[in-house]
């Protein structure tokens, strides 16, 4: 087993990882690398053809892959060394790393701090009640997405897609573009869980219907897909009878949500959060192991790739202030507590002491008008901001300075 | 009269677009971007376009690539025609025109990855 030594190692080599080694560099972290199982850097951007990427960061509407080929092309003029096609099998709360690829075999990695950015998993038939039989031809949104941008193949010819969440409506409209038939987009809630411009710009554009409250009740077909039976549901998202409905297709593509891949963090022991599922982290995105950070959609599944680089950056200036002994390792916590309309707020605590800048993630509850972010400490608001907006699938983010002691509240009121 | 839901922010307005007296008018808009959005939408929809082509020299098979910019909408099926029969060989880098003005409506095809 080859062994080796290393400042700061990152785990996964996607938009938070990427962003994370070259911050650390910037930050003054000597030996600094990057662990990658796929063959190339970029993480799901790769699959990522459509545009809309790096409104925030770059002021341009790129597409997925050339936000990526951005942060490949800065890391390639760096000395931070890349480990493709190879895998982490193991990390414990010391900070050892084993992981295994076709070049150097088995490899041992002592790392000063880590980088967990291992990204996040598509759910799956089984994690939304769909039982029965198991026939070809479904899919989650993300495979189906690797198969045509990829690997050149269409999997299918008539398309059901369960689930209106953004990867959902954005292949919408990259099956119908190539051919494929997309017969109808259902949805289980009764608000769509994607953004209204991507409902416009994928479904509305294409005359794709969308059905709310309405899901998959059974999958028909033996060796491949023949139909699914549509049924809608009442408020309960329970099945109404009498309003089942035979849909014929090969190809049902499943968009059900993602969940932060944290097999590795549970490995170390690390405590997770039961809202974000991803390690309860605080203002540097540490876990509750010291020196080992988390970023991108590993720590909380977020909206735009903007946020999740930006994550990355967080954790790299909070290992790089840990490899030198400072950071927030070993101090009191300021709780921060979810207030009116949130859902959750990452990170989730902060340390004792004055600071300039932490930022702050949050999703709101329930569709919001024009409304005031507001965070508060000791009844005084520390930063507000206003949105024209909120709605649930869109995070919103504040900067605030935050000071002394006492639980922190994160709120957003209508006004 | 159209219908539109306005995407330039997340408010979406709801646009009713409808010909008074020889003039496009706007109804429903917040604001000025909402107003020549509904109107671009009516008189001439523009839309970019991604999507990949053949890569043949290499493991990746496909290259994505995207617009330089938009086209018109009823313009799209017939680019994608044109970047479906096409293929590239490697090096290719992001960036680089696979197709010079497409369909003659003055905009390229471009890569948008760096296959080395």
């Amino acid at each position: 087993m080859e062994k080796m030594k290393v400042d700061l190692a990152v785990i996964g080599g996607g938009p938070a990882g990427m962003a994370a080694a070259l911050e650390a560099k910037r930050q003054g972290v000597e030996k600094v690398v990057i662990i990658e199982r796929d063959k190339k850097l970029g993480g799901i951007l790769q699959q990522c053809i459509h545009d809309g990427f790096g409104l925030h960061r770059f002021g341009e509407r790129l597409a997925g892959t050339e936000y990526a080929q951005r942060f490949i092309d800065q890391v390639k003029e760096t000395d931070i060394q890349v480990f493709l096609e190879t895998m982490v099998i193991e990390m414990t709360a010391d900070r050892e790393i084993y992981a295994c690829g076709k070049k150097h075999g088995m490899l041992h990695i002592s790392c000063g701090a880590i980088v967990e950015a291992m990204g996040c998993r598509e759910r799956t038939a089984s994690q939304v009640s769909l039982y029965g039989k198991r026939p070809a031809g479904v899919y989650t949104a993300g495979s189906v997405q690797r198969f045509i941008n990829m690997e050149g193949y269409l999997p299918g010819k008539e398309a059901v897609i369960l689930g209106s969440g953004d990867i959902g409506l954005i292949m919408a409209r990259r099956m119908t573009l190539e051919g494929i038939h997309v017969k109808g987009v259902y949805e289980v809630m009764s608000s769509p869980g994607g953004l209204t411009r991507n409902i416009v710009q994928c479904l509305d554009d294409y005359d794709i219907p969308l059905t709310l409250s309405a899901t998959v009740n059974e999958i028909h077909g033996k060796e491949r897909i023949e139909g699914v039976t549509i049924a809608k549901l009442d408020e309960n998202r329970n099945v109404i009878e009498g309003t089942e409905e035979y849909v014929s297709c090969d190809l049902l593509v499943l968009a059900v949500g993602l969940i932060p891949e944290n097999e590795l963090s549970k490995g170390a022991g690390i405590t997770l959060d039961g809202k974000t599922k991803g390690p309860v982290l605080d203002e540097n995105f540490m876990t509750d192991v010291p020196g080992i950070y988390a970023a991108g959609n590993v720590s909380v599944v977020y909206d735009l790739v903007d946020y999740v680089s930006q994550s990355g950056e967080i954790a790299a200036r909070g290992a790089a202030s840990y490899l030198k002994g400072e950071g927030s390792a070993g101090k009191e916590w300021n709780h921060v507590a979810a207030g009116e309309n949130v859902n959750f707020v990452v990170p989730s605590k902060v340390s004792q002491g004055d600071k300039e800048k932490v930022s702050f993630f949050l999703r709101v509850t329930k569709p919001l008008k024009k409304s005031k972010v507001e965070v508060m400490q000791n009844g005084v608001v520390l930063a507000s901001k206003q949105i024209m907006h909120g709605a649930p699938p869109e995070m919103v983010a504040i900067d605030s300075p935050v000071s002394g002691e006492g639980t922190i509240t994160v709120c957003v009121r209508e006004v | 009269m159209a219908e539109y839901t306005c995407i330039v922010c997340p408010l979406s307005c709801q646009l009713a677009v409808s010909e008074e007296n020889g003039e496009v008018v706007v109804k429903g808009n917040g604001c000025k971007r909402g107003e020549a959005h509904g109107k671009n939408e009516y008189l001439n929809p523009m839309r970019m376009i991604t999507s990949t082509v053949v890569i043949a020299n290499r493991e990746e098979k496909r290259l994505a690539v995207i617009s330089r910019g938009e086209v018109p909408k009823k313009m799209v099926p017939e680019c994608l025609e044109e970047i479906y029969r096409t293929a590239v060989e490697a090096p290719v880098s992001c960036g680089d025109v696979i197709i010079k003005d497409v369909c003659h409506t003055g905009v390229d095809i471009v890569s948008t990855v760096t296959i080395e």
